[in-house]
């Protein structure tokens, strides 16, 4: 039997550094067959969960990215008309009648799978990423519910297609819109939080295991400073590496050392123009100071 | 590492772990955490892949199991601590969420403290419902007071924010608007035959594309003109965040300030903290607190902005209580050239909500024959008793 620490374990073999409570609701929602829903910022590693997960079980990863006006048949599934249209005209041609015909126009040969029909037919459980559900409209929630409680999708044409195999679901809001009570009952819920020091330390060396751990400390000291002030959109993990890789590839070994070279890696962190003007040059390098 | 937990005191009937976990998923109901029976049945199945034993693994278990958005996420181990480590049935009362608050201030509907509770907690659970009940009776009521006192007083941060919803439900029966035609259009409900036919002549008279027809969306476009004079300045911060609310609808909202200038704000109420940005415009309001200009300030309107942003397809919303320095001709004059354009115009004038009022102000008596509607908006609840009339324009 597979423990929590052993996931953890697992996902951490494979770049991903889980806290404790991710890594146990993972566990917990593999050990149950449930869905798992994840809150949080933007840049938290939401979605990053869902490719590692597939990797260490080694299975395939559909995704559905969410988006306004999304709807049944660009998620679940669509008739292929024009497909049927030229086998009604083929079978007429050769002189076939009609019920023959009806019969096989709607099965599943002309049905185009979309991928959370694909995600419940697949013959080894593939990992079901669900992206952005809070960008989707309250009716394709409501499709969902059937899909994450019991698994089988309803086809009025060819009736209910049951899971061959259950598929590890995810899903990821950030919180644009409150989701409804029902979901959220269905899901084992976490809230993934800015990673703490440690963690975000070891993310980091995951990631690039060049750098050497003082510049690790300094990076993540300066980071989680920035967080702390007041802007538009507070840098994620995948900000923190991308500012981490800035460095490197500037050639800076300490953050005091290159105040012009530290000014133009920011652009990693600051993301809109009112950020870049509450973080000017001397808070950065004050910032910079505290950290090192 | 095993930390052994402390002992707990159990009461005296509960027999196993089933009936703990039972009683704790109570004791989380009574917190004002939403989990069901359903959940009880999880959490058993959960502890069985996990190491019982260890506090510290049930716990994060049980979080996951049973929190099931942020707030209740963060408050989690508080709750769980209080019930197993013997601190005693806690509540922690005030953390209570909007959306329980909501919920117990509709009687009846409240998911209450109905666990299958022991004898030992029979007593906290009438608690819980004692006190649910009795906070909502509270919170209906201070809602209607709230709804009914002027808007000069309303100034806490949750007032504020209800400015806001209203305003923006409001904004939504203004704007949303669908034109009786249907276009071409992607995907829609109705087949466009005419297209489908043309089409398929150059597939031999096989309908194989199938064209689609919706109705689109003609939205209205809203633009706001809130007076900030020195009569008008107790209402600037909830009419502000009014505004902001009228902004939040919709990306094409424009709002404007004025008293002796006129200043456009969009971009400035367009900021991601709301209160942020209410309290940085009712500084830059009261900054200015001096006469009004309404004639001069509708004409600067005129000239400089309505001729891009006010179309036929535009309700232009005036806050103000009409009382102006410049001869009353010019809002006259400048309200009839503005009407050309074809835009609605409404004026909502705090003063109207009070008893006896006459529109004698000389620059709102000659505005009045140009307005679509004139409505009093001294009262949250004034706000929204608008809602029918605005749909209905």
């Amino acid at each position: 039997m597979t423990t929590w620490r052993d996931i953890q374990a697992d996902l951490s073999a494979a770049g991903y550094v889980a806290g404790d409570d991710l890594a146990m609701a993972v566990h917990l929602a593999l050990a149950l067959g449930r869905p798992l829903l994840l809150e949080g910022a933007a840049g938290v590693g939401k979605t990053q969960i869902a490719r590692t997960l597939s990797q260490v079980k080694g299975a395939e990863l559909i995704r559905l990215q969410c988006y306004e006006g999304l709807d049944a048949s660009h998620a679940i599934y669509e008739w292929n008309y024009q497909k049927q249209l030229l086998a009604i005209r083929a079978a007429s041609e050769a002189g076939e009648s009609g019920p023959g015909i009806e019969e096989r126009i709607f099965s599943d040969r002309y049905l185009l799978e979309r991928p959370l029909l694909r995600a419940i037919r697949q013959p080894k459980p593939p990992v079901l990423l669900i992206d952005e559900i809070d960008r989707a409209d309250e009716e394709f929630e409501a499709y969902l519910l059937e899909i994450l409680s019991e698994y089988q999708i309803t086809i009025p044409e060819l009736g209910t297609i049951r899971a061959v195999s259950k598929p590890i679901v995810i899903l990821t809001s950030n919180g644009t819109r409150d989701l409804s009570d029902a979901l959220r009952r269905r899901c084992i819920y976490t809230y993934v939080d800015y990673p703490d020091r440690a963690t975000e330390m070891a993310i980091l060396a995951a990631h690039h295991p060049g750098v050497e751990g003082r510049l690790i400390g300094q990076i993540v000291a300066f980071v989680q400073t920035l967080r702390k002030e007041d802007l538009e959109k507070k840098p994620g993990v995948a900000e923190t590496l991308d500012f981490a890789a800035a460095l490197v590839g500037l050639g800076v070994n300490d953050l005091t050392d290159d105040p012009a070279a530290l000014q133009a890696a920011l652009v990693t962190l600051l993301k809109t123009q009112g950020d870049r003007a509450a973080i000017p040059f001397q808070v950065a390098q004050r910032i910079a100071g505290k950290a090192a | 590492m095993r930390v052994h937990p402390p002992v707990t005191r159990f009461p005296a009937r509960a027999s196993g772990p089933v009936d703990r976990l039972a009683d704790f998923m109570a004791h989380l109901r009574a917190n004002g955490l939403q989990v069901g029976v359903q959940d009880t049945g999880t959490a058993l199945a959960a502890l069985t892949t996990i190491d019982a034993l260890d506090p510290d693994q049930v716990c994060m278990a049980l979080k996951s199991i049973c929190a099931s958005n942020r707030d209740d996420f963060a408050r989690f181990d508080d709750l769980f601590a209080a019930y197993w480590q013997n601190r005693g049935h806690e509540r922690v009362g005030q953390a209570q969420t909007a959306k329980d608050r909501q919920r117990s201030a509709t009687p009846g509907q409240g998911d209450g403290a109905t666990g299958s509770g022991t004898a030992d907690s029979v007593d906290t659970h009438r608690d819980g419902e004692a006190d649910q009940q009795g906070e909502g009776r509270l919170i209906a009521s201070r809602v209607r007071n709230l709804m009914r006192t002027d808007l000069r007083d309303v100034v806490s941060p949750d007032d504020m924010a209800q400015a806001s919803a209203i305003a923006d439900r409001l904004a939504r029966a203004i704007r949303d608007r669908r034109s009786r035609r249907r276009k071409a259009a992607k995907r829609g409900e109705a087949l466009d035959m005419r297209r489908i036919l043309r089409a398929s002549l150059a597939t031999g008279g096989e309908p194989v594309r199938l064209h689609r027809r919706a109705r689109p969306d003609r939205p209205t476009k809203l633009v706001c003109l809130l007076d900030v004079s020195g009569s008008m300045t107790a209402y600037a911060r909830p009419f502000l965040a009014f505004l902001r609310g009228l902004m939040g609808a919709d990306g094409a909202t424009d709002a404007y300030l004025f008293h002796t200038r006129l200043v456009r704000i969009t971009d400035a109420l367009r900021d991601d903290d709301a209160l942020r940005a209410v309290n940085r415009l009712s500084l830059l309001a009261q900054g200015f607190g001096g006469g009004t200009r309404i004639g001069g300030n509708l004409h600067q309107f005129n000239d400089q902005y309505a001729r891009c942003l006010v179309s036929g397809r535009s309700v232009v919303i005036i806050l103000s209580d009409g009382f102006d320095t410049d001869p009353p001709e010019v809002i006259g004059a400048e309200l009839a050239r503005l009407k050309k354009r074809g835009c609605r115009i409404l004026w909502l004038n705090p003063l109207k909500g009070w008893r006896g009022y006459q529109p004698v102000a000389a620059g709102m008596a000659a505005a009045l024959p140009h307005l679509d509607l004139f409505a009093a908006a001294n009262t949250l609840d004034s706000l929204a008793a608008l809602e029918p009339r605005l749909a209905a324009l």
